[in-house]
């Protein structure tokens, strides 16, 4: 990397201040991705702060990577170059809220918590019940493509975001989509940026749908002695008529993790001693309405739990077990030093085997885990090696691949999320064979044609 | 007509696989619009190989190429503009897969939509996108279009129900997107062709989600003297945080022409009226049926009633989804617009849709989405009278201009396509429209596929002003 260090900050300062300039090594290991720190870090103030520095970016040959509040830099993001951190936290407004119309526009570095307290304070809410959510920002949120165990209910961020302002990796400031809750004019291209980890373009606005809160909130907690039971629950609630907020299955281990020992600053609610009483599966579903609603769950989801033991909390513990549940990926990150998160995605009546294998891998390679899969399909595995040396990676290594073509089998999706920063040009990415690489290339390039921003996230697979 | 493709293409398909005389292509230059373009020839494909071969044609003679499912679309999405070959998806229509337990179904494009729902019933599944065409249009339609209907409003459009995608872009190349698991890897290419109107590429095979029936559904009639008071209702309803699986609107003279037509039972003097379904589990339905029905006497609805039964509800719903055919009936031509505003400004926009309505001398029904402000007003008018179409046609902007300025949409589930590139501009900066032309180059890099869709045209507006042949009055099924 080459650059002229002292040209470029002025040129940045000279778009927003130099008092937005961050050059201090100290402060700018805090913007580090993987291991690479960059060379400054700026925070522009508007839209058009943000095409003026992509198009410095484009005439000095910088690389970008925006930012938010930080919670997520160690994902494994495909960096071979990172000069500025684009700190977009003073991006920090609500530009428009209509509640009676039930939608929003907000810039992206506005915190997920301050957001829904605004929100609250009309009764309604976004259902971004995500990791980190007690500092994430809105933009780091989406552009991560993270998700939420309400998904359940209301599906992801790509079915209740209307419209996006974005700029592009030439400098334009470009929109897609709208403000209003039905809308077909123009290509949705901001479908593209959910998920794209800063490969495509900067968020300047995120329209979203807003949803009522819900009524009184309730948790059922039923325990399984085997992933198969426990996933025949899930299939039970599935071919009901019930329509739970959230319903997730969770290993022994993810379990005793997530009753113990998580973070204060997750902030996930008190959970009570007796929530997971034994070590065992446990299957959480929650759901919300009025008292003859959640009579009406309770019963019907005692009958489908049969002979298991199972548990129902109410209100503020019914919020505590789903913060916790949401909280899973953070608190796998804590327990070990080479704490690897991968995420499956299959059929959700494939789940079951593809725990019990992913299960199998791990503990023939000698390693211990834990995992949490959503109702909908998808499955957070975490390896927890005891170290962080070659020999844990090799064994990583050996699993994921195991798991790679575990999903293959099955037509899912893998994603190797999170890993140590020093694997990450050592563990290849494993995807199934995709006939659509080509065209995401070729999407990069008309974004992005000079590269100013991460390279696409499955750009190094063949 | 380019004889050497038409071999080439009988060939390929059997000489009933093709059409190409004048009396066969007549059908095939309508659609629901007022829009009218003539194809070359209409090839009907019978699997995937088919069409990869089509499209290799279609680059060998350097025609366009433009898909077509039932031909029901309202923004001429599946008309030649350019003349060339119109893909007719008609003979590939089999339901190749449903997945009762994961509760997916991989359909061949030419599916008609409502025979999905039909066919996989029995398992208490259905397909949840029900545009009022729904028992003419097709999956593929719905997909290149985007399709919403009366019950989007609780489950989303067209595109929150594609999981996976197979399709044949305009170089001939077969793409997979998506998977039949959620969360595939990479940038979302299902989500942004998913209503690409047929300029993306030719869509082979569809991953649906299917949705699992409500257990309870109640249907609530509510009977207004003024429109004001029903366009209230529906505000009301949205800001209480309430989200019926329908919530839709007739005024008085739909309701009167409605009536006429299908004897479903409404008022035949009152100025609006709101049907409304609430479903779910039985619980939440009775809660909810209350307080909709509270909602509506509160805004000083005349009645508000309740179907008996499922025969009751059928009917209601009959005349609701038979709108159109019923203003077809009384005018030889009609233009149905489309489109979207906030739902807090649906009082001033009907007003403001009845104002340009006497401003223009023309009838204006108005049937719609209410509950997500999806606007759909039926303008009169008669083919024969040249001023009056250029009435109907400003009348028609002046409303859409009108929703842009409410903070709206130019369209909400009809498309673009021919009828609205012109618009286009007042809601997409030249910025906005070259990057979206940018991404369409990649999957349909020379233009073959649909061109002279949803962009604006070099045309001059008069050209386009001109009034196209006189179009057929037949309901938009």
């Amino acid at each position: 990397m080459s650059m002229a260090t002292a040209g470029v900050s002025s040129g940045l300062a000279g778009i927003v201040g130099s008092a937005n300039v961050i050059s201090d090594p100290a402060q700018l290991v805090g913007y580090r991705i993987g291991d690479i720190a960059p060379q400054l870090a700026v925070r522009p103030g508007s839209n058009q702060e943000v095409a003026q520095i992509a198009r410095l970016a484009v005439s000095e040959g910088l690389t970008l990577a925006p930012v938010g509040a930080r919670t997520k830099l160690g994902m494994n993001i495909p960096l071979q170059q990172y000069d500025v951190a684009l700190d977009l936290t003073r991006l920090d407004r609500i530009v428009a809220y209509d509640p009676d119309d039930l939608t929003l526009s907000v810039e992206p570095g506005i915190p997920l918590r301050k957001l829904a307290e605004v929100l609250a304070a009309r009764r309604q809410c976004l259902p971004l019940a995500v990791p980190f959510r007690s500092r994430a920002t809105v933009g780091g949120t989406i552009a991560s493509g993270v998700d939420s165990p309400l998904r359940q209910f209301y599906g992801t961020a790509r079915d209740y975001i209307l419209g996006m302002e974005f700029v592009t990796g030439e400098g334009q400031i470009v929109k897609s989509g709208g403000r209003v809750v039905k809308n077909v004019s123009g290509y949705d291209l901001h479908k593209l940026l959910i998920g794209s980890l800063g490969s495509l373009g900067v968020m300047t606005k995120i329209n979203f749908r807003t949803f009522p809160a819900p009524l009184s909130m309730q948790a059922f907690i039923a325990h399984f002695d085997s992933a198969q039971e426990a996933a025949g629950m899930r299939q039970r609630v599935a071919q009901s008529p019930l329509r739970p907020l959230t319903m997730e299955i969770l290993s022994p281990r993810a379990a005793e993790l997530l009753s113990s020992g998580v973070p204060a600053e997750i902030e996930s609610g008190q959970l009570p001693s007796h929530t997971f009483p034994k070590p065992g599966w446990a299957v959480v579903v929650s759901h919300a309405g009025n008292e003859k609603v959640l009579e009406r769950y309770e019963r019907d989801l005692r009958q489908m739990a049969g002979a298991a033991d199972a548990i129902v909390l109410h209100e503020s513990a019914a919020l505590a077990v789903v913060g916790r549940v949401r909280e899973f990926i953070p608190v796998a990150l804590e327990t070990s030093p080479g704490t690897v998160i991968v995420k499956m995605s299959v059929r959700p009546g494939g789940m079951s085997e593809l725990l019990g294998d992913a299960a199998a891998t791990a503990e023939k390679a000698g390693l211990s885990w834990s995992a949490i899969a959503r109702g909908v399909g998808v499955i957070y595995f975490a390896l927890l090696p005891a170290g962080r040396n070659d020999d844990a990676r090799s064994r990583v290594d050996n699993v994921i691949k195991d798991l790679a073509d575990t999903c293959g089998r099955r037509d899912g999706n893998i994603a190797v999320l999170w890993l140590p920063d020093e694997w990450k040009s050592l563990v290849p990415p494993r995807t199934a064979q995709r006939s659509d690489l080509d065209l995401m290339r070729k999407l990069k390039n008309v974004f992005d044609p000079n590269g100013i921003f991460a390279p696409d996230p499955l750009a190094s697979i063949a | 007509m380019n004889a050497r493709l038409l071999r080439d293409l009988k060939k390929l398909l059997g000489a009933d696989g093709v059409l190409h005389k004048a009396e066969d292509l007549a059908l095939y230059e309508y659609d629901g619009s007022v829009e009218v373009a003539r194809p070359d020839c209409v090839a009907f494909p019978r699997n995937t190989a088919d069409v990869v071969e089509i499209v290799g044609l279609a680059n060998k003679h350097r025609v366009p190429l433009v898909g077509r499912g039932a031909g029901t679309g309202l923004s001429g999405g599946a008309l030649a503009r350019e003349g060339g070959i119109v893909t007719s998806f008609a003979r590939m229509n089999r339901i190749l897969e449903v997945d009762v337990e994961n509760q997916r179904a991989r359909v061949q494009p030419g599916v008609v939509n409502a025979d999905l729902s039909l066919a996989v019933a029995h398992t208490g599944l259905h397909f949840a996108p029900d545009p009022s065409s729904q028992k003419a249009c097709t999956i593929g339609g719905n997909v290149s279009e985007n399709s919403g209907g009366p019950h989007t409003l609780a489950y989303g459009v067209t595109t929150n129900h594609v999981l996976a995608l197979e399709a044949v872009l305009a170089t001939g190349e077969l793409v997979r997107f998506g998977s039949t698991a959620v969360d595939p890897p990479g940038y979302d290419l299902t989500g942004v062709f998913v209503g690409s109107e047929g300029t993306f590429g030719l869509v082979t095979e569809i991953t649906v989600r299917l949705t699992r029936l409500p257990e309870a559904v109640k249907t609530l009639l509510a009977t207004y003297d003024s429109i004001d008071d029903a366009t209230e209702t529906v505000a009301e309803i949205t800001a209480r945080g309430i989200t019926p699986a329908a919530c839709e609107m007739m005024d008085g003279w739909t309701i009167r022409a409605v009536e006429d037509y299908v004897h479903a039972g409404f008022p035949l003097d009152a100025a609006a009226i709101l049907l409304i379904d609430i479903d779910g589990l039985r619980e939440v339905v009775e809660a909810e049926a209350q307080a909709v029905a509270d909602v509506c006497r509160a805004h000083h609805a005349r009645s508000v009633r309740l179907a008996r039964d499922t025969a009751e509800r059928d009917l209601l719903w009959k005349g609701r989804k038979n709108a159109f055919g019923a203003a077809g009936r009384i005018s030889s031509s009609y233009y149905t617009q489309d489109g979207v505003i906030p739902r807090t400004k649906l009082p001033a926009t009907l007003r403001r849709v009845n104002e340009i309505g006497r401003k223009y001398n023309l009838a204006i029904g108005n049937v719609f989405h209410a509950g997500d402000g999806n606007l759909h007003p039926i303008i009169l008018f008669d083919e024969r009278n040249q001023q009056q179409f250029r009435d109907t046609v400003r009348a028609a902007d002046e409303i859409i201009e009108f929703c842009i300025e409410m903070g709206g949409s130019i369209t909400g589930e009809h498309g673009v396509g021919m009828e609205k590139d012109r618009l286009m501009p007042l809601l997409f900066s030249e910025v906005d429209l070259d990057l979206m032309k940018r991404v369409r180059a990649i999957f349909n890099p020379a233009g073959l596929l649909n061109p002279g869709k949803i962009f604006p045209t070099s045309k001059g507006c008069g050209e386009i002003y001109v009034r196209p042949e006189p179009a057929a009055a037949a309901p938009p099924a």
